[in-house]
């Protein structure tokens, strides 16, 4: 029969209408800015630098090698080596970055910077709301912004930190094993 | 208190042109209910635009806007601001005067279809004698605006979209023209007045209105989609057709000037659904008689409203048409089911009144749509796409 479609149509359009007010479960929208959904543990948006300890110029894990400025796709990333050297996590002196800055426009959330990196140090971050109104100075982010504790970097990947701290753990004991004789012979000279 | 408030704008104007200077009373008395048309159909076009889009919604089982303002009912007037201050966009091959001229004209003789509708008792603009008449003619020159804003905008989706508009709405025209025909038959004059006063009599609490007749109702039914068509209203937004043509000749419109276009397509079908109330469903007069101490503009209104509500429903529902599939559905069924209407009204008009004369005049139209619904389904046998050249 003509028409017999669009009657059915209109029913099934009338019962999503009434049952919107009914049944809260057709309702999928999630109202943004006050309600948010869990973000995934792969979910990734913008490099940020993890510091170790609580001291940001001490803990920086970065030792300035510019491995992640020379591969970084769009060029974003901007470092300037340090002339004098301080010690790493292990205790080895180590340069460490004078300037680190990374512009948040050029960024294309790639991770190539953080694949490449063999110190651990750079990592991508999960924050997202980084609009600005100060288009200049706004969106080059220095090392001061861009550095994180690594308790963050926990917080936001457990499960890819556990397996960096471990890395990082079993790396400090090998070098300690290999340093520790000639520690212990230099403390020794230094106590006689 | 009940007359009181029934006439309470007509009191109003007599009263405002009577304490008025002698020398202006003249342009007071026609100024003042011209004003009341040009703030009522605007407003109401606001509050229409935020209940289609939260009516939708609710449709797709969203949410809708309710961000601005408590449960986002301040949204109309974000969207003014955002279209006022837009930039006005005028391509430089385009004829300036006319593009420019397109929606001004469409707002215009919208607004003068108006001029013909009774919005409450004793509140209508001009009682003409061919009232019917005038608003259809009025309602013509709405496809000219159209066209003239697809042809001067020189761009092929406008000027397709245009086609496709002055087409539709032509074809549109025949089975709108034909289905008030009916009513106007039964009432035996073209003055809208007269037609609503026809149908606010009761039988018992009973109204006499003509949708309540089997040739009425077929014609209500019939007229609804002929100005859901001629409004360009979806199913039948063709001429827009965002996915096929951008938006057709609202293409090359930005601004005020689309604001504009939006505005009048609106009103359009405000006028268009105040028609029909007019027509069918009794103008201001209460559905039932022990309703009438509420006051004839809120009936009118509320059927308005509700006409709209109808709209926003089957916009929600149905899926935009072919352009052939539009053209057969005009021609090929609207077409004679109107004729059949009015033929179907004229027994009516010379049966004795009775159940018989019920059966009698729903007959042919029942057995036209059945007929009609088989036909036109067997035409569309689905046959295996044969290739000529490339086998």
């Amino acid at each position: 029969m003509l028409g017999e479609g669009i009657v059915k149509g209109l029913a099934e359009t009338a019962r999503n209408f009434f049952g919107s007010y009914v049944e809260k479960d057709r309702l999928t929208t999630v109202q943004f800015p006050e309600e948010r959904l869990p973000q995934a543990e792969a979910a990734r948006v913008f490099p940020f630098l993890v510091y170790d300890t609580d001291d940001m110029e001490k803990g920086l894990r970065c030792v300035a090698c510019k491995i992640c400025e020379v591969e970084c796709p769009p060029r974003c990333i901007t470092i300037e080596k340090s002339t004098e050297k301080k010690p790493d996590f292990t205790g080895k002196p180590q340069f460490y970055p004078e300037k680190f800055e990374i512009d948040v426009s050029v960024c294309m959330s790639c991770q190539i910077c953080v694949e490449v990196c063999p110190f651990e140090a750079i990592k991508m971050d999960t924050a997202f709301e980084l609009s600005t109104d100060d288009r200049f100075g706004g969106l080059r982010w220095e090392k001061e912004r861009l550095a994180k504790p690594n308790e963050y970097y926990r917080q936001i990947h457990p499960m890819e930190a556990a397996e960096v701290d471990e890395q990082l753990a079993e790396k400090k004991a090998k070098a300690e094993e290999k340093h520790a004789p000639a520690a212990a012979t230099a403390e020794g000279a230094a106590t006689r | 208190m009940t007359q009181g408030l029934d006439q309470i704008f007509v009191t109003f104007q007599h009263w405002a042109v009577a304490h008025s200077p002698a020398a202006v009373q003249p342009a007071v008395s026609i100024v003042l209910p011209v004003a009341g048309i040009l703030i009522l159909f605007p407003s109401l076009f606001a509050i229409t635009t935020v209940l289609e889009r939260k009516g939708l919604a609710r449709i797709q089982n969203r949410y809708g806007p309710n961000r601005v303002g408590p449960y986002g009912w301040l949204q109309p007037v974000a969207d003014a601001v955002k279209s006022l201050t837009k930039e006005d966009i005028v391509p430089r091959t385009a004829d300036k005067l006319v593009h420019f001229l397109a929606p001004v004209l469409l707002v215009t003789v919208v607004f003068l279809e108006y001029a013909v509708i009774p919005v409450g008792r004793n509140m209508v603009l001009a009682d003409m004698n061919s009232g019917v008449l005038f608003f259809f003619a009025a309602g013509a020159a709405t496809e000219m605006s159209v066209f003239m804003a697809g042809w001067s905008s020189r761009n092929k989706y406008s000027l397709l979209g245009a086609m496709r508009a002055v087409a539709q709405m032509i074809s549109y025209e025949a089975p709108l023209i034909l289905s008030s025909i009916a009513v106007v038959m039964a009432a035996g004059s073209l003055s809208t007045v007269t037609i609503v006063e026809k149908q606010a009599g009761y039988s018992g609490f009973w109204p006499h209105w003509y949708v309540l007749t089997p040739w009425g109702l077929a014609g209500f039914v019939l007229f609804a989609i002929a100005m859901t068509a001629e409004s360009n209203r979806s199913p039948f937004d063709l001429p827009e057709g965002e996915s096929e043509i951008i938006a057709g000749y609202f293409t090359e419109y930005s601004g005020f000037k689309f604001a504009l276009f939006f505005l009048g397509e609106y009103l359009e079908m405000f006028a268009v659904s105040g028609m029909a109330v007019t027509l069918f469903l009794g103008g201001w007069a209460a559905p039932f008689s022990f309703l009438t101490w509420i006051p004839s503009w809120i009936w009118f209104l509320g059927k308005v409203m509700t006409l709209i509500a109808v709209f926003i429903w089957v916009r929600g529902t149905l899926p935009r048409l072919r352009m052939d599939q539009l053209m057969n559905f005009a021609w090929k069924f609207m077409l004679p089911m109107t004729l059949m209407v009015i033929f179907s009204a004229g027994l009516w008009k010379f049966l004795p009144s009775g159940v018989l004369r019920w059966l009698i005049c729903a007959a042919p139209i029942a057995l036209l749509y059945v007929v009609l619904g088989r036909v036109l389904q067997s035409e569309r046998r689905i046959e295996k796409r044969v290739y000529r050249y490339a086998e």
